[in-house]
């Protein structure tokens, strides 16, 4: 639905994005990860069209940004970072004009709007003006706006910022029932909102992608597979040479010994899930299984391992 | 075309529902009745010296359009006036757009730029039109009390609609400069004096820089509508300035999405 192919954009004094390339296929909730200033905002503008790129291209539903600016803008429906709500109207007031502006037309109008409010469930404040709305409205009234006109394509910038957790938990069950029907691209430096909403992420650090990937997949690339974390009653010697010989193991490791129990952290060949197998062998040979406990690096682990390590990494100059 | 209306419709309703329009409106209102009413008085002052006269030297008095020149002195200041408002009309289109982040939305809606630029210049004229209409009023006391000659009224009329889009459209330039309200309301009262002065810099001599340069002042040329002049060099330069301030507006709004 969306391409990007080697998007970059300099300013004269620094440069926001280079050689970015990612797809995002239909229906898929692709998530934006990445430090304030990484470059998120910039791309996501790039994809709307509020701003041109210095290099490469982005494609939406087949049609090109920069070539046909308003058949991409026509499929895209965009929250920016700061919801772009004209205080001194009306909640309905104000969707109506936006749908006006997005050319939807006579009767269409009035039936669009009510749907986008009933969506984001602010149907109770359309007479109110959004000036005296709290925060956590005028997040929804953008939101609702993005939705107008029912567009393929929902790029939401930073869309549960500013929301009470109640108010989080909803925006994320509306963005998750959009899939499908729609592909939506969203931003957030929250990492469990990642987690939980979307199915690849993309993380962003200093205007280039350091990983592409499912949440859950992210976890095992970073970490080389998953550790385990085992503690058994038996003969420490024999109890290790059991478990090197259980497949999909790729190492072990003595943590603790004493005359009885011993810890051994296993580390598990990328992505699989042995716990199972390790406890039938330790249960099969008549040990003790005391505890065995598979230790998951958190999003937010990786998410600083990366964009750490990047840092220590020699960058060429650009 | 639509979307230019969509535009222009919202636009056009903000003024009303901020403070602005009404301030405008009292104070443009107030200072033109002052003018209006000052220069009818002077018209009737004059009348009794002159019926004497005429009595003295036993010929009728000489003819004078009395309604006609209270019309061109009243348009005159009318056009000053104008300096110190127009600036407010046109001061909060695109700078306030820019303040709260609305521009975001309008540039990334699926309407061109210049649909957008259109769009609030529509909204500014219109306002501008219903500003100018409230003169009406005393035309309609001309018309009550004596027979004014229709040609020069129509034609300072068609003179100061010309005028005031022109400047309309340097002020919506500016409002795209900015994002402050203060700013662009100062900057655009200050070309707007600028534009006006070039006149009294240049006055005496007559080289021809000289008067290249008066050419570009914005009052000289509305003083042949006033008089009842409609020249096509006069409107050929109000319609230029105003396609010169639309454009650089457009312009304008392209490097602003390059700077993001």
């Amino acid at each position: 639905m969306i391409s990007v192919e080697n998007l970059t954009k300099r300013y004269v004094t620094k440069t926001a994005i280079e050689g970015m390339s990612f797809r995002v296929e239909k229906g898929e909730i692709l998530g934006f990860l990445g430090p304030n200033g990484a470059g998120k905002t910039t791309t996501m503008r790039i994809i709307t069209g509020y701003m041109p790129s210095t290099e490469g291209s982005v494609k939406v539903d087949g049609f090109d940004v920069a070539e046909q600016p308003l058949e991409t803008r026509r499929r895209i429906g965009y929250l920016p970072e700061n919801p772009p709500l004209y205080t001194e109207m009306t909640v309905k007031a104000y969707l109506k004009f936006v749908a006006k502006l997005k050319g939807v037309t006579g009767v269409k109008v009035d039936d669009d709007v009510n749907r986008a409010m009933e969506k984001v469930n602010i149907t109770d404040v359309q007479e109110r003006l959004i000036a005296k709305l709290s925060k956590g409205y005028k997040q929804r009234v953008g939101i609702a706006q993005a939705l107008l006109n029912d567009p393929p394509v929902l790029i939401l910038d930073e869309p549960t910022i500013g929301l009470d957790p109640k108010q989080i938990s909803e925006v994320r069950e509306l963005i998750k029932s959009l899939a499908g029907n729609h592909t939506v691209v969203l931003s957030t430096h929250i990492l469990p909102e990642v987690e939980q909403t979307c199915h690849r992420v993309i993380i962003i650090d200093r205007g280039r992608i350091v990983a592409v990937d499912t949440p859950q997949n992210l976890r095992s690339q970073i970490q080389g597979g998953a550790r385990v974390v085992i503690e058994v009653d038996g003969p420490a010697a024999e109890v290790l040479a059991a478990m090197k010989a259980t497949p999909g193991v790729a190492s072990v490791r003595v943590n603790t010994q004493d005359e009885h129990r011993s810890t051994f952290h296993v580390d598990v060949e990328g992505g699989r899930d042995i716990r199972s197998d390790l406890a039938r062998t330790v249960v099969q040979a008549g040990w003790g299984l005391l505890a065995l406990q598979s230790e998951n690096m958190s999003l937010e682990d990786i998410f600083i391992k990366l964009t750490t390590a990047e840092e220590s990494t020699p960058q060429a100059a650009s | 075309m639509r979307s230019i209306f969509v535009i222009a419709e919202r636009e056009l309703k903000t003024y009303f529902t901020s403070p602005i329009a009404y301030v405008v409106l009292t104070i443009f209102i107030f200072l033109t009745s002052l003018v209006f009413n000052f220069f009818v008085g002077l018209m009737v002052e004059s009348a009794g010296p002159r019926a004497m006269q005429a009595a003295q030297t036993g010929r009728p008095p000489e003819p004078l359009d009395m309604p006609g020149v209270i019309v061109q002195n009243s348009f005159n200041w009318v056009s000053f006036i104008l300096m110190l408002i127009l600036p407010m009309i046109t001061m909060a289109l695109f700078s306030k757009e820019k303040e709260r982040g609305t521009m975001e939305l309008l540039l990334t809606a699926p309407v061109t730029d210049l649909q957008v630029v259109l769009g609030k210049f529509l909204a500014a004229c219109s306002f501008y039109l219903i500003l100018i209409a409230t003169t009406l009023l005393h035309i309609v006391v001309l018309f009550t009390f004596s027979e004014p000659a229709k040609g020069p009224i129509f034609s300072a009329y068609l003179g100061i609609v010309l005028y005031g889009f022109a400047l309309l459209a340097i002020g919506m330039f500016i409002s795209t400069l900015t994002e402050s309200q203060i700013v662009s309301v100062i900057l655009t009262f200050t070309v707007i004096m600028l534009l006006w002065l070039v006149d009294a810099f240049t006055r005496g001599s007559s080289s021809g820089l000289a008067k290249a340069v008066s050419y570009l002042s914005i009052l000289e040329h509305l003083n042949d509508f006033l008089v009842g002049v409609v020249s096509t060099s006069h409107i050929i330069f109000y319609l230029s300035l105003m396609l010169v301030g639309v454009f650089l507006t457009y312009r304008s709004l392209d490097s602003l999405r390059w700077r993001g």
